[in-house]
């Protein structure tokens, strides 16, 4: 146990939260301007159309494998009957990799799309491009994870052993450092990509995700609010007339 | 029965010359930033046209509004809750830069640095987007004065609807064709869909005044009212990411004064007051089976500020003393109801739009005059109004889902009135029948002109002010000192002597509305003195 190996999978994992977490806070208490989706649909829409649902849609698999994969010991699945054959065939890979696939070819249109259009391109920030970058490594090693494995077939590493303890020991704060030594590589690649893009998640557009609007199946349709009722504080406010783009954009 | 105000505005097309400085004023005050540069809250279109965006009333091609569902509930056309959030993320039906336009702005700087050359320089057109050089091939008002309509006109919603209704034909032949202008703001609705539509809730309408205002911290760039407003008057700051609408220039309503469109207006067409409607009967009236019958419906509920019982209710719910006057003395009250001369602009998207118009006579009278006849002569009118059906059908599919009875009789009061007016102005006396012919009295006809024609300021606009109890809570009034009886009236002496304002207005001085963070109110300044807080001393640059 290196002290690399502590600070990878004993410290970072906290830093993380602790980023992720005090960053969104912050983030909602003092950006609330800024908190969108920054959709740049109106530019282009032919691609966005199909790419984007792709990507969420798979997204939304992607999470939920995780999910299951990390959360629910193997103990539990294999007292249902469930070996780990029939969990690593049936659940990673029938389901895992069309739903890795499918975020995959989504992300990818939408960063091509992004670089090609103009419009779309021209509205890029630099946060958005790091952003992309992160995410696209994120899902890409996930994916190469997955496919490896199907190759390796029933010899392929068992990640339910390792990582996922691990992973539900952050939770106990007695992380099981030792555990991840022998991960293979493109695991930890994976984890730490992941770890990066958690870090920068706050500061992203990417905060749309926590905002996802599930009050709306509950909430009147109609909203009556009082002219005084909300005192408004700390915004960030409208950009003043003659905003810096128009010039750099004609220099 | 529960009583809600709404500030509600009319606008009489007959008087709209078309300048387009509503568009422009406005523009100047709320949308002359980056991000909002195709974003006009106000536009005037040029009808028969296309609007903007492009063929925005086409519905089935939009689905903007309201629908009734099987049941025969009030449903958003775009469909229910569920699928508005299994799409989400990439909003189905919505409206492209290319339905509105590219904006661009000119390479000036070629015209003083190209070379020496046999050639003059250009400027060229630069898109605001990109920064390359564009093609301009659309804009807010392309077809401006039916230009280019002989190529685009065929594409009007309406134009193709009657067309097929009605086997006749719109001409767009120079000698045969009609015009007139529609200018466009928020409507500011009873039953707004765009608000129905927001996944965030950041679409709010106010319970003092039912300003509909997009709380821009809350929105999320969903981008679901866009489609859900029929009326395309929610725009995509393409830059920030947010929604951004018409805001009825609500600090303006707030301290007694008009919009600034309404302000600025060269023909003096538009009208704002206040009206008292039962909030308790808006889902019902926006739910009536026929689609024809909701100009009436919308009618019904707004109540009568002079009922003893709405008066009642009303001070109930909390509605102050002053708003109640000024519901009495509301010329949009006068106008919609009693004389019932103002019509909701499409009641077929179940909305209750709250801005209304007094449909154009011109068409009919300019045909009149140039076939030589006498236009005001109220035989040759009324005969005209109904023999010309073409504008009438168009009119009512703007104005009464189709109705063409209710905008014959409107023409026809509008008709009579002129008639009426010409017997007096030529030192005769005002002739009875023809007042009863459009079931008015004479007196009526005669306070229908005043407003009409020659109405001032003060009985165009009559703006309660909001009532300032809470006035600290409000980020647009500075200085709590600036209500009724407070030191900061002191400074209303500063309008003594600039004779046409009929009513002073409490923050009407730029003295008066420093701020405390030395910020200048610009809605409140009074355009007189130097706001010194708007040129500050920047390191190295010199004052010229």
């Amino acid at each position: 146990m290196s002290i690399l190996d502590i600070f990878l999978w004993g410290v970072l994992p906290y830093v993380v939260v602790v980023i992720l977490v005090g960053g969104t806070i912050w983030r909602y208490k003092y950006d609330q301007f800024g908190w969108t989706t920054r959709s740049s649909q109106f530019y282009e829409s032919k691609l966005l159309k199909f790419a984007s649902p792709l990507f969420h849609y798979g997204m939304l698999g992607v999470f939920g494998g995780h999910v299951v994969g990390l959360m629910i010991p193997q103990s539990w699945t294999e007292a249902v009957g469930i070996t780990e054959d029939m969990y690593h065939i049936g659940g990673a890979l029938i389901m895992g990799i069309p739903f890795g696939l499918v975020t995959l070819l989504g992300l990818i249109v939408m960063v091509f799309r992004r670089r090609t259009n103009k419009s779309v391109f021209a509205a890029t920030t630099v946060n958005d491009k790091i952003m992309y970058v992160l995410l696209m490594a994120t899902i890409a090693f996930g994916m190469a994870v997955t496919v490896i494995s199907a190759f390796q077939g029933p010899h392929g590493h068992n990640y339910r052993a390792d990582i996922s303890p691990w992973f539900r020991s952050l939770f106990i704060f007695q992380p099981e450092v030792s555990l991840m030594h022998d991960v293979p590589l493109e695991f930890k690649i994976h984890i730490i990509s992941a770890f990066v893009l958690f870090i920068l998640w706050p500061f992203t557009r990417l905060v749309h995700a926590f905002t996802a609007p599930f009050h709306y199946l509950f909430r009147p349709y109609i909203v009556y609010r009082s002219r005084g009722g909300e005192k408004p504080g700390g915004r960030r406010g409208w950009d003043p007339v003659g905003t810096s783009d128009r010039e750099s954009l004609l220099k | 029965m529960r009583v809600m105000a709404q500030v509600s505005m009319i606008m009489a097309l007959d008087k709209c010359l078309g300048c387009h400085t509503c568009s422009v004023t406005c523009k100047q005050a709320w949308t002359n930033r980056a991000g909002t540069e195709y974003v006009w809250f106000n536009n005037v279109e040029t009808r028969p046209g296309l609007g903007y965006p492009k063929r925005y009333e086409d519905q089935e091609q939009w689905k903007g509004g309201w629908t009734l569902n099987k049941r025969g509930r009030l449903e958003l056309k775009a469909g229910n809750r569920f699928k508005k959030l299994f799409t989400i993320f990439a909003s189905p039906i919505q409206p492209q830069m290319s339905d509105y336009y590219e904006p661009w702005t000119y390479d000036y700087q070629n015209l003083i640095n190209a070379p020496l050359g046999d050639d003059f320089p250009v400027a060229k057109p630069k898109s605001l987007i990109t920064g390359e050089d564009t093609a301009i091939d659309w804009s807010a008002n392309w077809d401006d004065d039916l230009g280019g309509t002989f190529e685009t006109g065929d594409q009007d919603p309406i134009v193709q609807k009657i067309r097929r209704e009605s086997e006749e034909k719109i001409k767009f032949e120079f000698e045969k064709t009609f015009m007139f202008y529609l200018p466009r703001i928020c409507e500011h609705c009873l039953n707004p869909s765009c608000m129905a539509s927001c996944p965030s809730g950041a679409i709010y309408k106010r319970s003092e005044d039912g300003i509909v205002l997009v709380d821009q911290d809350r929105c999320r760039g969903w981008r679901q009212c866009i489609t859900g407003c029929p009326y395309k008057k929610i725009y995509f700051n393409h830059k920030s990411g947010k929604a951004e609408k018409c805001t009825f220039c609500y600090p303006r309503i707030e301290h007694g004064i008009p919009t600034v469109c309404a302000e600025t207006c060269v023909g003096r067409m538009r009208y704002i007051g206040i009206f008292l409607y039962d909030a308790d009967r808006v889902s019902e009236a926006a739910s009536v089976a026929d689609e024809k019958e909701l100009y009436q419906a919308q009618l019904d509920i707004m109540l009568d500020p002079f009922d003893p019982e709405v008066l009642r209710e009303a001070k109930k719910q909390g509605i102050p003393q002053s708003w109640l006057e000024a519901a009495q003395k509301s010329p949009v009250y006068k106008l919609a109801k009693e004389w019932k001369i103002a019509l909701p602009l499409h009641p077929e998207y179940r909305t209750m739009p709250m801005v209304w118009y007094v449909p154009p006579l011109s068409p009919i009278i300019d045909l009149l005059k140039e076939q030589g006849h006498d236009a005001e002569s109220k035989d040759n009118l009324f005969g005209a109004i109904d023999s010309l059906r073409i504008p009438v059908e168009y009119l009512a599919e703007l104005f009464t889902a189709g109705d063409t009875t209710v905008v014959v009789n409107v023409l026809k009061k509008l008709a009579a009135m002129r008639a009426y007016m010409r017997d007096i102005t030529l030192g005769g006396v005002g002739k009875e029948e023809i007042a009863q012919a459009v079931g008015m009295t004479g007196e009526q006809i005669y306070e229908m002109y005043r407003l009409m024609a020659i109405s001032k300021y003060s009985e165009r606009y009559v703006v309660p002010k909001a009532h300032m109890e809470d006035a600290h809570n409000l980020e647009e009034i500075g200085c709590s000192l600036d209500t009724d009886g407070g030191p900061g009236m002191l400074y209303d002496d500063a309008f003594s002597g600039t004779g046409e304002r009929p009513t002073p207005i409490s923050t009407g001085s730029y003295a008066n509305t420093a701020r405390a963070d030395g910020k200048v109110n610009i809605f409140a300044w009074d355009g007189k003195t130097r706001p010194d807080a708007m040129f500050p001393d920047t390191k190295g640059s010199t004052r010229v």
